[in-house]
């Protein structure tokens, strides 16, 4: 292993610290926030007080943006979940013609600027759609949230079964399993963690989606991060701002740790 | 329902002993490459046979095909009586060990013993009872509930063959089973497989290509060239006389003598085979017997191998032969020729085999 002298030691120690410092103190801040009770956030925090977690507890239009999210967030995922995977065997089963295509058309929601996506749905929707007579709503947010959500699951499926061993589906039939039965104890298993760590990602994506969300979230309709954006511009509400951000940092670390352990449930077997 | 129906099915299937396999014109080509050429071959039940040759020869897809993993483009397969040319491998009573072992690797070794037997709907006590039988039989009790990774190389080769014969298969399928192991585990394992295949009776296909392994386990040996068989034999057959000049050289070391040669020392005007260890050396103009024949030469070179010298003399028309000595004699005696002597060579003439002409 590389040695590292005294010095080098110091000065990586440094760099260290800045950049987690640049990473962690501004979510220190909000979390401060949270609980400072004057109505203009300043610094140094002078009242502490748990007055905008009341607020926020209390108010119906987050807990409307909320469900919001989470509905879309939910229904995005499990498209991309069965849709990501069945493109995932495709191209890894299987050799047809346009194969590259298909595999470019897959990864390309993701490199595209959300807001080309949107424009481009809320243009379908809108111009296309809705004079044909077909409502897309709440649902064509969802469609929209997958188109990228898909990506990922894609992604983490495709690379796990690339590492598969094939001789062992070809054990389980030759053991007597019929094809069902060798998905679902043998191959399945095997890319579990990845299918999950897949969809992990892809309902996170969705989660703090603003821009093709904005294109495409029906009038009235308010998922969180479009409802926090729309606070932010009243600054006399932003500490409510502040309450939200602090559960949601929460309410990451979960999805972290699950992944993190799925992981080591893999690297183990 | 269909699942478990067609389940049982086999397991009676199963319950008749071993069987023999019978290819039948059997050919496959991959796109434009013909990997098999319109093969036949009778395996008797029972039998240990060895499909031997080179890689690429085409011995370990006539396998995959038996095993059901690869259609077949022309021909029949016929297992016992029954025609399984397009019988889904799920469905055949045949199991496979392979190359890699294949364990699942997310499942224990016990589960993966069980496997067969889970998938056809066996209760878990059943399975339990046959899973220590089956792994008691391997001398592997003790790692049951460990993953496939923790075990060496030589213990998932044990587990692998235990999760297939726990099956009771009409035909088991060895493919190269003992190419990862190194020289002495492979050599334990080629004995414990020859026990194991006395004890169960059931039919072994064995696919490799050591010859010395071949020899040393087979009933009879198949020996598969450029996807088509060579020759099929005893062990002794194929060795001591090779139908062909592929044959000859792929098993072992062999004097390949070419017709002009052959009809000048032997007056036979064939290609003749003649073994390096049925080669004698002696002095030259040494009297030889009634049915020997012999050709004099210089030692071109020798080679040291630890049990046996090889001698490589070249006789005064330029053939080159190879003999090999025994080291039963102190290396420094005055019977060990050195590089440069002039040599006898000679042999009995029976102990040659006449090659025919491809």
């Amino acid at each position: 292993m590389l040695r590292l002298s005294r010095p080098a030691k110091i000065g990586l120690g440094l760099i260290v610290a800045l950049v987690l410092a640049f990473l962690y103190v501004p979510l220190f801040l909000v979390v401060l926030n949270a609980f400072n009770g004057a109505r203009i956030a300043a610094w140094p925090v002078t009242d502490f007080s748990l007055r905008w977690w009341e607020a926020a507890f209390t108010s119906e239009a987050i807990r409307l943006a909320v469900l919001n999210s989470v509905i879309v967030g939910l229904g995005a995922t499990a498209i991309a979940l069965l849709l990501g995977t069945l493109v995932a065997f495709a191209l890894q089963r299987y050799s047809f013609f346009g194969k590259q295509t298909v595999n470019l058309l897959v990864v390309l929601p993701i490199a595209l600027p959300g807001i080309v996506t949107g424009v481009a749905l809320n243009n379908t929707y809108n111009q296309i759609l809705e004079p044909a007579g077909i409502q897309v709503g709440y649902f064509g947010m969802i469609i929209a949230h997958a188109t990228f959500c898909i990506v990922m699951v894609f992604n983490n499926v495709l690379a796990r079964l690339r590492r598969l061993n094939p001789s062992v589906e070809e054990a389980s039939m030759d053991l007597g399993a019929r094809p069902w039965q060798t998905f679902r104890f043998i191959t399945f298993p095997q890319f579990r963690s990845a299918f999950a760590a897949g969809g992990l990602l892809a309902f996170a994506l969705s989660f703090d989606e603003v821009v093709v969300t904005i294109f495409t979230a029906p009038p009235g309709v308010d998922t969180l991060p479009l409802w926090i954006m729309n606070q932010m511009a009243r600054p006399n509400e932003a500490s409510v701002v502040n309450v939200v951000a602090t559960v949601i940092i929460v309410a990451s670390l979960i999805p972290v740790w699950v992944s993190q352990r799925l992981g080591r449930d893999v690297t183990e077997r | 329902m269909g699942a478990t129906r067609s389940g049982s099915a086999k397991r009676e299937q199963q319950a008749t002993a071993s069987a023999g396999v019978s290819l039948q014109g059997v050919s496959k080509a991959f796109g434009q490459f013909v990997a098999v050429d319109s093969l036949d071959l009778e395996v008797q039940p029972g039998e240990f046979l060895s499909m031997l040759g080179p890689s690429g020869s085409g011995k370990t897809t006539v396998l995959r095909m038996i095993a059901g993993f690869e259609d077949v483009t022309r021909g029949r397969i016929l297992l016992g009586d029954a025609d399984v040319t397009s019988t889904p491998p799920f469905d055949r009573a045949v199991n496979t060990v392979f190359q890699d072992y294949a364990l699942f690797p997310h499942l224990t070794i016990a589960e993966n013993v069980a496997y067969g037997l889970r998938v056809r709907g066996v209760n878990r006590s059943d399975r339990a009872a046959a899973v220590a039988r089956s792994l008691e039989r391997v001398r592997l009790g003790n790692v049951a509930d460990r993953l496939p990774h923790q075990l060496s190389g030589g213990q998932r080769q044990r587990i692998a063959l235990a999760r297939a014969l726990i099956l009771e298969p009409k035909v088991l399928l060895l493919d190269e089973p003992l190419g990862a192991l190194d020289k002495q585990l492979r050599e334990e394992m080629q004995v414990e497989l020859k026990q194991i295949q006395r004890e169960v009776g059931i039919t072994f296909i064995f696919v490799t290509h050591d010859q010395e392994e071949a020899l040393t386990l087979s009933d009879r040996i198949a020996v598969f060239n450029k996807g088509h068989v060579e020759q099929v034999g005893t062990a002794t057959e194929v060795y001591e006389y090779p139908q062909t000049a592929f044959v000859a050289g792929f098993l072992g070391v062999s004097n390949l003598i070419p017709a002009d040669h052959a009809r000048e020392i032997t007056g036979v005007n064939a290609l003749i085979s003649i073994r390096p260890e049925r080669v004698r050396l002696s002095a030259p103009g040494t009297p030889i017997g009634q049915d020997d024949v012999a050709v004099d030469g210089v030692v071109f070179e020798t080679v040291y191998t630890g049990p046996s010298t090889r001698y490589i003399v070249e006789t005064e028309r330029g053939l080159r032969l190879i003999a090999e000595r025994h080291n039963d004699h102190h290396p420094a005696s005055a019977t060990a020729f050195g590089r440069g002597d002039r040599v006898r060579v000679s042999w009995t003439k029976d102990h040659a085999s006449v090659v025919p002409a491809a």
